[in-house]
């Protein structure tokens, strides 16, 4: 039985999409199929993140039209072998994603996969309440900042009352909270809400903490997703947090500032 | 001013922001759970509240407030309904 993962936030460039491709490339390493959808009509990103845009050649508009077979959209990843993604049309029509059409490739990639994963638009109109609407669980990502918090509580008030499971009475969707961009030392200082802080507000189990890094912008002006980059602390972040997503108890990683010793203050190590 | 209560001043000022955030958050966030929690049925129930309610006494539109409060173990439906000085009976 496949599970449907929304990646969630109400907020626009709070790493979403960053996430969904990182939750899906751990996914995939850790052996499951995955599929990973983007639902961002008009604003396709998730090709570029994943490093796969100049293999596009047919987007999840195309299979809910009928012009391409589900199979001919999918683009397998070159690193990991039982990845797929499938990329949002660029077309300007809003209206082109249907909830029947979106049910119809849901249904069809749940036969060939174990996780779909659904990346979702920023704010709360159509396109994210349709990547939503299937969802088994969802990750919320958040930013420590007022803006981020107050739409990410927005949009999970939309999860448990305007999703499927929602509607049919079925158990509520599988809530995580990600913060992401967390700086432990501005956390010090007192400039940046902490972990605790955003979890008081929010009331949602924590997923994981992905510390503010120079290396989540490297990755996608690469093309890999972050997790992939496995001597980095954010691509550990997102390591602990997708073993946290399948049941493994991991303690959260990052949430110090580091210690430095005497020499490394004095050289700036 | 001893030395420790120079340091405490200081970090306590530095951690104003954060809390302010949070502070503003908690207040903003529960306000829009109870618009949002107990929806839908909420301006209908006040609409119709008026109806019965004007049928006894004239009142104006905003005179029937309706709202939830929220607590951990239980809600609260706050009705306010606020009667003229002088009551014309319909």
């Amino acid at each position: 039985m496949s599970r449907i993962v929304v990646i969630t936030s109400g907020k626009g460039g709070v790493g979403k999409t960053t996430t969904a491709a990182s939750l899906a490339a751990g996914l995939a390493r850790a052996g499951f199929k995955v599929a990973v959808v983007d639902f961002d009509v008009g604003l396709r990103n998730l090709d570029l993140v994943m490093g796969c845009e100049r293999r596009v050649v047919f987007d999840f508009v195309n299979v809910i039209n009928g012009d391409a077979r589900l199979n001919q959209a999918l683009i397998k990843d070159k690193r990991l072998g039982n990845l797929a993604i499938l990329p949002a049309s660029q077309t300007r029509d809003k209206e082109a994603l249907t909830e029947a059409g979106v049910e119809q490739v849901i249904g069809e990639l749940r036969e060939q996969f174990d996780y779909i994963v659904c990346d979702s638009p920023a704010g709360i109109e159509r396109g994210s309440h349709l990547a939503a609407y299937h969802a088994d669980d969802a990750v919320v990502v958040t930013n420590p900042e007022v803006s981020s918090v107050r739409d990410s509580d927005r949009v999970l008030g939309l999860l448990a009352s305007r999703t499927r499971r929602a509607e049919r009475g079925d158990a509520p969707v599988q809530e995580h909270l990600l913060l992401t961009r967390y700086d432990p030392q501005r956390v010090k200082k007192g400039d940046m809400l902490s972990v605790e802080d955003v979890q008081d507000i929010l009331a949602v189990s924590l997923l994981g903490v992905i510390p503010e890094s120079e290396v989540v912008l490297n990755a996608s002006n690469a093309g890999v997703p972050v997790i992939l980059e496995e001597s980095t602390d954010a691509g550990q972040a997102y390591d602990d947090a997708v073993a946290r997503y399948l049941g493994e108890q991991r303690p959260h990683r990052f949430l110090q500032t580091e210690r430095k010793g005497l020499l490394g203050r004095m050289f700036g190590g | 001013m001893g030395i420790v209560d120079f340091f405490r001043a200081r970090r306590s000022h530095r951690r104003d922001s954060a809390s302010v955030a949070k502070e503003r958050l908690q207040i903003i966030v529960s306000h829009e759970r109870a618009e949002q929690g107990g929806p839908d049925y909420l301006p209908m129930l006040r609409q119709e509240l008026l109806e019965v309610v004007r049928r006894y006494v004239t009142v104006d539109p905003d005179a029937v407030r309706v709202d939830v409060e929220r607590d951990d173990s239980h809600e609260v439906l706050e009705l306010n309904i606020t009667l003229p000085e002088q009551q014309d009976r319909a």
